[in-house]
């Protein structure tokens, strides 16, 4: 391990990762949220920044403190950059009576995600399970994938949304990064950094910063330990899918009755991969040479109709089938289907629901134990 | 091969959404290849016909006569699609169906007598078979330029009815009612716009209408937990689509809860 300095450790390793041929993409505050955006410099990063969180409720705040992680992710995640919300695939033109196809251009460099907490590099395993399916591949999202470095940080203050510790992970991200920070405010203000790879390893030290002592590792282990006794397991993880109640349950209904249908939840959430392709002609593309279709591959949700269309009649026609297919499938059938976990505890469907339902309380009704973990 | 004919007719509207046709200036010369326009008053056009391939209806029906006219205009199309708020929705002119008309003409016109109106306005679909609606106040260039692809290649409607929220977020932006407490009326309104107000920090003002899945009961409780008045919701749902049947009846809902 190495300690940091919170300015300009952090500032060197931005630029160390630019100077790799990283495209840095990390925390920025941006119109009252964090969101995430290219950096380019250590000092973009947010400071002194607080974050509050409830069921559909987020509050941001920013004080004279220099904290650099003192905040828990706002709707954006990296699935945004890994698997783009709008995508062009294909372009086609009509030449001399055939059809020449033309594909974007690969990404001309590998991604360095800055600032991932473990629920977000836990959220691009699935995705990767998922989208790197060996049967059904996604070329853009491998490409994309491809040399992602990662930097993660250690979750000092979760939000009161946030459950990873009943989902299979914790404040301090185990594996999947190259460098591991955690941020220490008691004593000197330092980011502790860890290596999780050779190429981190190796960043690491070209950085040139002190290795860190004893009291250094007690620290961290101390930042983690108490962001994870401030998360009570709220459900029982891996045994869900086996609890959960089944279709006719009432409190499908119930929960329908205040869902809007908007699609917020599947937006947001890190994990729900749907896409729906579609071709957009030039006018008149029928007939003039030269013309061209493009076709896109844009985010979709189970919560809009058409995507249930099965011979033009959507399947779930009611918000009530529609919200128990996304619950289910993420806490239910997803292990089925890909052998993980679907959803990584992040909250993010809690906080940005305009209707504030929390997937956590609703589903603890659903396996009849009351929001406190454990078995019925 | 000859052009599918063209006819855009006007009802009661502003004639913002044949501007829009107008504001199509990169692909205007393309549209007037692709189609013969032969009757659009608004750009010149005025010729009669028997038979147009295409119309386009703006405009809503508040008078006896255009309750005939919009027949004829029927009886003249092959395929009927019906742009904007007033065509699809009655538009804000149809404040009126909860109100006096009579005394909404004294009090506007200095000679009522001379006025002849319907004490309603209402969507073209009300009177007369439409094939595809377009919404919006005005309707959005793209998906006009889009419907009109379609059109003429035979495909499907690129119009898609979820929630502005989808797009919304798609876009990158963040929620406003959860994250500033904003009155937005995005979560029932149906997508199209590419969520242009909340792109710039407004909340939706609920111009496409309703979205397919309206719940405005959810939407009523997350304005209130955000300490969004029910007068400002009333308000909110009371404007371009007043008349949309989820948007009339939830205000209706507020009205006779506060008495």
């Amino acid at each position: 391990m190495f300690v940091l300095d919170p300015a300009t450790g952090l500032d060197a390793l931005v630029r160390a990762l630019v100077d790799d041929g990283y495209r840095v993409v990390g925390p920025l505050v941006r119109d009252g949220v964090i969101v995430y955006d290219d950096v380019r410099s250590g000092d973009d990063l947010p400071k002194g920044v607080t974050v509050e969180q409830s069921a559909g409720r987020w509050r941001l705040t920013i004080d004279d403190r220099p904290t650099r992680f003192s905040w828990t992710p706002g709707a954006d995640s990296w699935k945004r950059f890994v698997f783009p919300a709008h995508q062009e695939v294909l372009r086609v033109r009509h030449v001399d009576g055939s059809f020449a196809t033309t594909r974007p251009p690969s990404p001309d460099r590998p991604l360095a995600l800055l600032g991932a907490r473990d629920c977000e590099t836990r959220a691009l395993g699935v995705l990767d399970r998922v989208l790197i399916d060996p049967d059904h591949p996604d070329p853009r999202y491998a490409e994309r994938r491809a040399d992602t470095f990662v930097v993660a940080v250690t979750c000092g203050q979760p939000s009161a949304t946030c459950w990873c510790t009943s989902m299979g992970g914790g404040p301090r991200p185990r594996e999947g990064f190259d460098i591991l920070l955690t941020e220490v405010t008691t004593g000197v203000h330092r980011l502790i950094a860890e290596p999780g790879s050779e190429r981190g390893s190796a960043l690491l030290a070209r950085v040139g910063i002190a290795p860190a002592t004893d009291e250094d590792h007690a620290d961290v282990e101390a930042v983690a330990d108490a962001a994870t006794s401030s998360m009570p397991a709220r459900l029982p993880g891996a045994d869900i899918p086996t609890l959960l109640a089944g279709m006719h349950h009432p409190h499908w209904d119930e929960v329908a009755a205040r869902c809007l249908s908007c699609a917020n939840c599947t937006m947001v959430c890190p994990t729900c991969f749907c896409s729906t392709l579609s071709d957009t002609a030039a006018l008149g593309a029928d007939h003039a040479a030269g013309a061209e279709t493009v076709r896109v591959q844009e985010w979709a949700s189970c919560f809009q109709l058409d995507h249930s269309n099965l011979a033009g009649h959507p399947v779930r026609a009611t918000t009530m089938s529609r919200y128990r297919q996304w619950l289910t499938h993420k806490l239910q059938t997803w292990p089925e289907q890909f052998g993980t976990l679907g959803c990584v505890g992040c909250g993010r469907c809690t906080t940005w629901c305009p209707a504030g339902i929390d997937l956590v309380e609703e589903a603890a009704v659903l396996i009849g134990a009351g929001a406190q973990g454990g078995t019925p | 091969m000859s052009r599918p004919t063209l006819a855009v007719w006007k009802f009661a509207s502003c004639d913002g959404c044949q501007l829009t046709i107008l504001d199509c200036e990169d692909e205007l010369l393309e549209i007037a290849a692709a189609l013969d326009i032969r009757m659009f008053l608004e750009a010149g056009p005025s010729e009669l016909l028997d038979h147009y391939d295409i119309s386009l209806v703006e405009g809503s029906i508040t008078t006896a006569h255009d309750a005939e006219r919009i027949v004829d205009v029927r009886n003249r199309s092959g395929l009927l699609v019906t742009i904007g708020a007033c065509a699809t929705a009655g538009g804000v002119q149809a404040l009126r169906n909860t109100a006096d008309v009579a005394e909404y003409c004294t009090t506007v016109y200095a000679r009522p007598d001379w006025i002849e109106t319907l004490a309603t306005s209402t969507p073209i679909a009300e009177h007369v078979k439409v094939d595809h609606e377009l919404r919006g106040c005005p309707v959005s260039k793209r998906e006009l330029v889009d419907t009109i692809t379609a059109l003429l290649a035979g495909r499907r409607l690129p119009i898609t009815s979820h929630s502005v929220c989808v797009e919304c977020t798609a876009a990158g932006n963040h929620c406003l009612l959860v994250a500033d407490g904003t009155a937005c009326l995005g979560p029932v309104t149906h997508a199209g716009c590419g969520a242009l107000c909340p792109g710039l920090q407004r909340g939706c003002f609920g111009c496409f209408g309703p979205s397919e899945a309206a719940n405005l009961d959810a939407l009523h409780a997350a304005w209130t937990a955000a300490g969004i008045s029910d007068d400002a919701l009333h308000r909110a749902l009371r404007t371009f689509n007043v008349a949309a049947p989820e948007f009339r009846d939830a205000a209706a809902r507020l009205t006779s809860s506060s008495t």
